[in-house]
C-alpha cells in the first residue's frame, strides 16, 4: 500500500521509496530524510484541501509532503506488519 | 601580533531547524558581517570572538543542509564549502556540526555524511534543554566514542550555553579519517548508534501534538491563521502610527532648523526639499517594517510559519505557487525586497521565480501614503452597515485586488510554464519553541539596516534628483506661468501627459509618476512639490479633493494596486534570479496591468459620473 493511502492517525511501517522517473530526485531525497525500510510513520494531519497536503511522522521528525510524494512511499499497514 | 593570521576558521554546519544560527549568534553575539557569497545572493554569514587562550576564531555560519547531494542552491553552497571548492572560499579549519538533540534520527545521518570528508570536526549537540524536558537520554560519552569526534552539549539560546563548545574548540582537533564510501548505509548506522546511545521515552514533545492538533485542524487551524494574520495588520498599522508621526514631525524639525540656519538658495532648498523630505519619507516606513517583522521572525522562530505553508500549500499550489510562497508573500506586505530575499527557502526553481514575480502585487507600506492620501480626499468616512468603516473597505478591496491579481499572474505563469514536470513540497515542520529575544533583535537590525541602505540611498538619490528637475532651469526673467513649468521635470510631465491622458492623469500626477515609478511612496511627496512650485500654497489633500475627479483618483489608486514597482525591487530581482529577463518581465507585466486597469476604472468612473 502507498503513504498516501493511509488513513489519518493509521500507522505503517515503511518498506520502500520507488523513483517515479530515473534518477527521481525527489525519492532520493526522501530517503535521505529516513524514509528507508523499516521505519515506522504515522499520518499525524491532512490539508484542508483535499487532504493535502499530509504530515507525516517520521522518527521524532514531521514532513509535510504532498500526495504525489507520499505516493513514491510504499508502506505495509501497522495490523499486517 | 596579528591575531588574524593565528585564526582559527570554523564552519557551522547542521540540518534546517537544529539552532546553527541561535549557535552562531551565542558564540559572536553582535561581531557578525552579513554579505552574500560572491556570484550568488545566499547570505554569508560571518563573525568571530576571541577564545579563551586569545586566539581570534572566525565563524562561518552556512545555510541549512539535509545532505551534501544538494537540492537547493543554498545547500550547494554548504557542499561546495565542506568540500573547500566555494571559489573565494577557503576549506574551514573546522566543521562545527549542529544537531538537535530532540531530532537526532534525522541529524545524525548528516553528521556521519559529514564526518566521512574526514576533516577536523566537533559534534555539538545543541537543544539538550528541550531534550531533557522530554526525558531525552543522551550517552554523549559513548556517542563521542562510537563517532570519533568530540561532541559537547549546547544550548545555543541560553547564555554560556555555548561555553563547552568555546572551550573544547580551544583545544586541538585531529583529522578524522576520509571515507570514500556510498551513503547507502548510513541510515543502518544511525539506526544502530541511536540504539546505543539514546534511550527517547516518546516520540514526539506532548506539547508540539497538542498544539498541532489544533493549528492544523482543517477548520479550527484556518481560523488560526487568520486570526493570527488579523493581529499583526492591526499591529502593523496602529502600533506604527505614534512613531510614524514622531519621526515625521522629528525630520521635520531637524529640516526646519537647518533651513533657518542656512541663507536662503538653492544650498538650502536642496537639504530642506530634497534631503530632509527624502529621509523622511524614508525613515517613516521603518516602524511599520520593523513591526511586521517582528511578528515574521517571531514566528518562524517559533515555528509556526511552517504550519501556515501547510494549511495554504493546497490552495497557494491551485494557483502556480507553493506553501513556501506564502512566508516571502507575507513579508512582501512590508516591502518586496526583504520578500523577495526570503524566497531563497523555495527549493523549486520555478516556484521560486513565480514567487518573486508575483511579489510586488503584495501591498507594500510604500503603497499606504498615495492610498491614504487619495482614500481620505475622495471616499467619505461613511458607516457602512453600522459597523464598517467606509474607508477601512477601500482600503481593504486594493489589498485584496492585490492579492487576487497576483494568484492570476501566478496562474498564467504556470499554464505559460513548457516545464510541467512535478514540484516538490518535502518540508519540515520542526518542533515549537520559544522566540528567544536576542536571536529576533539581531534579525531585526539586519532588516533595518538593508532597508535603510538598500532603500534608503536610492529614495534620497531620487528625491535629489527630482529636486534638481523640478528646480532647473529656471524661469527666464519675466516669466508667467509656475517655475515648474519650465524646468526639466516640467517639460517631461507635459510630454508623459500624452500617454497618461486616457487614464485621466494630469501632468502633475504625471511628473510625479515618473518618481513614483522608481520609489512609490515619493510619488505624494513628489506631488507636493510638483504643486508648491507651481504656486498652490494650499495643502496636498485639500487640492486633490479640490481639483481632481473621483475617476481620476479612482485610477491613481488602481494604479498603485500594480504600481510598475520601485527601482530597489527591480534591482533586487536583478541580483536575486541573475537574470535581466525576469526584470524585464516583471517591470513589462505591472506596467501593462496598471495602464490597462487604471484606463478601465478611469473611463467606467466618466461613464458613471
Amino acid at each position: 500500500m502507498r503513504l498516501s493511502d493511509l488513513a489519518k492517525d493509521a500507522t505503517a511501517v515503511i518498506h520502500e521509496v520507488e523513483d517515479a522517473n530515473l534518477n527521481d530526485p525527489i525519492a532520493r531525497r526522501l530517503r535521505e530524510l529516513g524514509f528507508v525500510r523499516g521505519e515506522p510513520v504515522r499520518i499525524v494531519a491532512q490539508g484542508p484541501i483535499g487532504g493535502d497536503p499530509l504530515l507525516v511522522q517520521i522518527g521524532f521528525t514531521r514532513f509535510a509532503l504532498r500526495r504525489a510524494e507520499a505516493a513514491r512511499v510504499q508502506v505495509i499497514p501497522e495490523e499486517l506488519a | 601580533m596579528n591575531a588574524s593570521a593565528a585564526a582559527l576558521r570554523i564552519a557551522i554546519v547542521g540540518n534546517p531547524n537544529s539552532g546553527k544560527t541561535a549557535l552562531f549568534n551565542q558564540l559572536t553575539g553582535t561581531r557578525q558581517k552579513v554579505a552574500n557569497y560572491a556570484g550568488v545572493t545566499i547570505e554569508r554569514k560571518e563573525g568571530f570572538y576571541t577564545a579563551p587562550s586569545g586566539r581570534t576564531v572566525r565563524v562561518l555560519d552556512l545555510p541549512g543542509a539535509y545532505s551534501l547531494s544538494a537540492a537547493s542552491p543554498d545547500e550547494a553552497i554548504t557542499r561546495d564549502v565542506c568540500y573547500g571548492r566555494y571559489p573565494g572560499e577557503a576549506l574551514p579549519d573546522l566543521i562545527v556540526c549542529v544537531a538537535d538533540a530532540t531530532n537526532l534520527r534525522l541529524h545524525l545521518r548528516f553528521v556521519l555524511e559529514l564526518k566521512r570528508l574526514g576533516r577536523p570536526m566537533v559534534l555539538a549537540l545543541n537543544m539538550m534543554d528541550a531534550a531533557a524536558k522530554r526525558g531525552i537520554r543522551i550517552d554523549t560519552a559513548l556517542l563521542q566514542e562510537r563517532l570519533g569526534m568530540p561532541v559537547v552539549e549546547t544550548i545555543a539560546v541560553r547564555r554560556g550555553g555555548t561555553a563547552a563548545l568555546v572551550d573544547r574548540l580551544d583545544r586541538d582537533i585531529a583529522p578524522l579519517d576520509a571515507v570514500p564510501e556510498p551513503h547507502d548505509d548510513l541510515h543502518v548506522e544511525v539506526r544502530a548508534l541511536l540504539a546505543e546511545t539514546v534511550t527517547a521515552p516518546r516520540k514526539t514533545a506532548a506539547l508540539d501534538d497538542a498544539i498541532d492538533r489544533v493549528v492544523l485542524h482543517p477548520v479550527l487551524g484556518l481560523a488560526v491563521l487568520a486570526v493570527v494574520m488579523f493581529l499583526i495588520f492591526q499591529a502593523v498599522f496602529s502600533w506604527a502610527k505614534p512613531v510614524q508621526d514622531a519621526i515625521d514631525a522629528g525630520i521635520a524639525m531637524l529640516g526646519t532648523g537647518i533651513g533657518n540656519a542656512l541663507p536662503a538658495g538653492a544650498l538650502q532648498s536642496l537639504l530642506v526639499d530634497g534631503v530632509f523630505a527624502g529621509l523622511g519619507a524614508v525613515l517613516v516606513f521603518l516602524p511599520q517594517i520593523l513591526i511586521l517583522f517582528l511578528f515574521i521572525l517571531a514566528l518562524e522562530e517559533s515555528g509556526y510559519l511552517p504550519r501556515a505553508a501547510f494549511l495554504l500549500d493546497r490552495m497557494m499550489l491551485a494557483a502556480g505557487l507553493t506553501g513556501r510562497s506564502f512566508i516571502p508573500l507575507l513579508s512582501s506586505f512590508a516591502c518586496a525586497i526583504p520578500g523577495i530575499m526570503a524566497t531563497r527557502s523555495i527549493q523549486d526553481p520555478r516556484d521560486r521565480m513565480t514567487t518573486i514575480l508575483v511579489a510586488p502585487l503584495m501591498t507594500c507600506s510604500a503603497r499606504l501614503p498615495v492610498y491614504t492620501l487619495l482614500i481620505a480626499a475622495f471616499i467619505p468616512a461613511r458607516t457602512v452597515a453600522g459597523v464598517f468603516n467606509l474607508q477601512g473597505i477601500v482600503l481593504f478591496t486594493l489589498y485584496v485586488a492585490g492579492i487576487v491579481s497576483a494568484l492570476a499572474v501566478a496562474w498564467v505563469a504556470k499554464k505559460l510554464n513548457k516545464d510541467k514536470s512535478e514540484h516538490a513540497l518535502l518540508m519540515e515542520l520542526p518542533s515549537y519553541r520559544l522566540p528567544h529575544p536576542r536571536d529576533i533583535a539581531i534579525g531585526l537590525w539586519e532588516r533595518a539596516m538593508i532597508f535603510l541602505k538598500r532603500v534608503g540611498g536610492i529614495i534620497l538619490a531620487l528625491t535629489v534628483l527630482l529636486w534638481f528637475l523640478s528646480s532647473f532651469p529656471g524661469p527666464p526673467p519675466g516669466a508667467t506661468e509656475p517655475a515648474i513649468d519650465y524646468s526639466l521635470a516640467g517639460q517631461l510631465g507635459h510630454l508623459l501627459h500624452y500617454v497618461f491622458a486616457p487614464l485621466g492623469f494630469n501632468w502633475q500626477i504625471s511628473i510625479a509618476l515618473v518618481p513614483g515609478l522608481a520609489a512609490r511612496e515619493v510619488a505624494v511627496s513628489s506631488l507636493a512639490t510638483v504643486y508648491a512650485l507651481s504656486g498652490n500654497e494650499a495643502g496636498l489633500p485639500s487640492i486633490v479633493a479640490a481639483q481632481w475627479s473621483l475617476g481620476t483618483a479612482l485610477a491613481l489608486l488602481v494604479w498603485y494596486v500594480y504600481a510598475p514597482m520601485c527601482i530597489s525591487t527591480l534591482a533586487t530581482i536583478r541580483r536575486e534570479t541573475n537574470s535581466w529577463r525576469q526584470v524585464w518581465i516583471t517591470a513589462g507585466y505591472l506596467f501593462g496591468l496598471a495602464y490597462v486597469a487604471s484606463l478601465l476604472t478611469f473611463q467606467v468612473a466618466r461613464m458613471f459620473a
